[in-house]
């Protein structure tokens, strides 16, 4: 069962531009947690702003019961979260959603994420590493500053390369003409991604041409975050269904969808 | 142990906190966070005849205190709910009430039959003030002869207590609650959301798919009250109050106000254990101040 509480901030730093690192002790929702579910934030207890905030798990300490949400200030809720000091309390509910799967048999992958997208990709990296996957990661931003956790992905010592908008790092360009590159050369058996929607759809374009499917992580501006109030909902191929796609909950059906069943809007 | 006990327009429950329709899905949803055996009534999502895939997104946006949202009434129609939902339900000690939505009269008329014939249904709710929704909805709930329409075809399909679920998008509520109580409603819910919207002034354009939505939460109580208020004193059928009830204050506002039951909504999504807060309050409150019956409260601050 989900945790709903108060949970005790470790730490909460700027790391980078209007990007921070906020650390929680909640051992009951860490125990539960796996990589690519998230949690849903209520950033003071007033009623402005009234909504929770949903924010991926970055990282997932199950030792010392601490998970971590790396974040960019978008607004007043974000904005109220990254002045909240270490040692207060924040009420938190999670983990929630279902996160990545492995699936059997997979032994080469490529990781995708760009900007703030980035977040929800390291404890799946780790996990993979801890199962030995081979996997290459791919991170992209606007610039330097935007590549979200670049560091904590090269500490993990696995294979990260970069592309940023204005060249500041890596290669010039989007982080999909990197994919491209991968599929070409050294073609994985699976991908994993998250990052922007104009990124997740020209990247699953890509990967279907070379015919490797993968799982896309989604976000949506979300309510209730239990499933209850349909307002996260994304569309999703059904071929049960009339127009041949549904609406699906990214709070509880997702967030992670297989990219070849997320239709997206022209 | 003081009495919690009402009546709502002869659906029996054990104290008088429930749901707001749409924000609760059909119920699984809280089990994890609550026990719904605990819950004076749940009022589930808004039901159509058939399966409706409801709006594009964006569906919700956050304003000051409140939020604005366009489900536009996804569904997966009656017959689904029937088959799936109502057996979930009716393992719970708790009265069911269905929110039912309709594009035309017959529509009303149909689901209202299929519901009456499915066993473990406690109440309709007729939902004539859903701001989301192109056809049905608030075209019904804004005029006292199309509302006063649907509530009196409802009633000849079924014996079911029928709750009238007043829209705020008018300019006199109460002679709208007096259509439907003429036509035969057994109780009123009030209020449903306002119509609002939000632009985005970087994008320039407004930021709901479907432009413009209901709005909910605290920021909406005050016209809540004041609508309950008015109602409780001009007819005489039980009200099911809700607009931006967050914890048992304003719970006990409404009921002040008139409202012999209330419905916990947007709060759901702040507070998963909001109902149970609510009902834990207004236990304490009738401790503290001695009072013996929930009854005696509604509408103490004008009797």
């Amino acid at each position: 069962m989900s945790f709903s509480g108060l949970s005790k901030v470790i730490s909460n730093e700027k790391t980078g531009p209007q990007q921070f690192l906020i650390v929680l002790h909640s051992p009951e929702l860490t125990k539960q947690a796996k990589p690519g579910q998230f949690v849903h934030v209520r950033v003071n207890g007033l009623s402005d702003p009234l909504l929770r905030r949903p924010i991926s798990l970055h990282e997932i300490d199950y030792a010392s019961g601490n998970v971590s949400l790396l974040y960019q200030v978008v607004g007043k809720g974000t904005e109220l979260l990254s002045g909240v000091p270490a040692g207060a309390e924040v009420d938190v509910m999670g983990p929630l959603g279902n996160g990545f799967w492995i699936p059997e048999g997979v032994k080469r992958v490529l990781v995708v994420g760009g900007g703030i997208g980035n977040a929800p990709l390291l404890p799946l990296v780790k996990e993979l590493k801890d199962r030995g996957v081979e996997q290459t990661v791919l991170l992209g931003g606007r610039t330097v500053d935007y590549v979200a956790g670049l560091e904590g992905f090269k500490s993990v010592g696995v294979t990260v390369e970069t592309a940023t908008d204005d060249g500041s790092l890596g290669r010039k360009g989007f982080v999909t003409q990197l994919a491209e590159d991968i599929f070409t050369l050294d073609k994985p058996d699976y991908f994993f991604a998250c990052g922007p929607e104009p990124m997740l759809k020209q990247l699953i374009i890509t990967a279907d041409k070379y015919g490797i499917s993968g799982q896309v992580s989604l976000e949506e501006r979300m309510g209730c975050a239990v499933g209850a109030c349909l307002a996260c909902v994304c569309k999703i191929k059904v071929k049960t269904d009339e127009a041949g796609w549904d609406y699906k909950k990214v709070c509880v059906d997702g967030p992670v969808f297989e990219a070849s069943e997320v239709v997206f809007d022209v | 142990m003081s009495n919690l006990e009402i009546n709502l327009g002869g659906l029996k429950m054990k104290n008088p906190v429930t749901t707001a329709s749409g924000t609760f899905g059909f119920g699984p949803e809280y089990a994890p966070y609550i026990d719904l055996n605990q819950l004076g009534a749940i009022v589930v999502k808004g039901t159509t005849l058939e399966p409706r895939k409801g709006n594009a997104t964006p569906r919700i946006a956050e304003t000051p205190s409140g939020i604005l949202n366009c489900i536009g009434l996804q569904n997966p129609g009656v017959d689904y709910f029937i088959e799936k939902s109502l057996p979930y339900l009716k393992e719970y000690d708790t009265p069911v009430i269905v929110n039912i939505s309709g594009n035309s009269v017959e529509d009303y008329a149909e689901i209202t039959r299929r519901l009456s014939q499915a066993d473990g249904v406690g109440a309709l709710e007729v939902n004539i003030s859903c701001p989301n929704v192109k056809q049905g909805g608030m075209v019904f709930g804004t005029s006292c002869t199309a509302a006063a329409d649907v509530i009196r075809v409802v009633r000849e399909y079924t014996t079911l207590p029928l709750i009238a679920k007043l829209s705020p998008n008018v300019t006199n509520i109460v002679e709208i609650a007096q259509a439907v109580v003429e036509a035969g409603a057994d109780a009123l819910a009030l209020i449903n959301t306002l119509l609002g919207m939000t632009i985005d002034i970087h994008k320039r354009k407004p930021v709901l798919g479907n432009i413009m939505g209901g709005l909910s939460g605290p920021a909406i109580r005050p016209v809540a009250v004041r609508m309950v208020w008015q109602v409780a004193q001009a007819v005489d059928k039980p009200i099911l109050g809700m607009g931006g009830i967050m914890n048992a204050d304003d719970a006990i506002e409404f009921i002040l106000a008139g409202a012999t039951a209330v419905a916990v909504g947007t709060a759901n999504f702040v507070n998963p254990r909001a109902t149970m807060d609510v009902l834990e309050g207004i236990k304490q409150y009738m401790e503290k101040y001695g009072v013996n019956d929930i009854n005696d409260l509604v509408g103490a601050a004008w009797k």
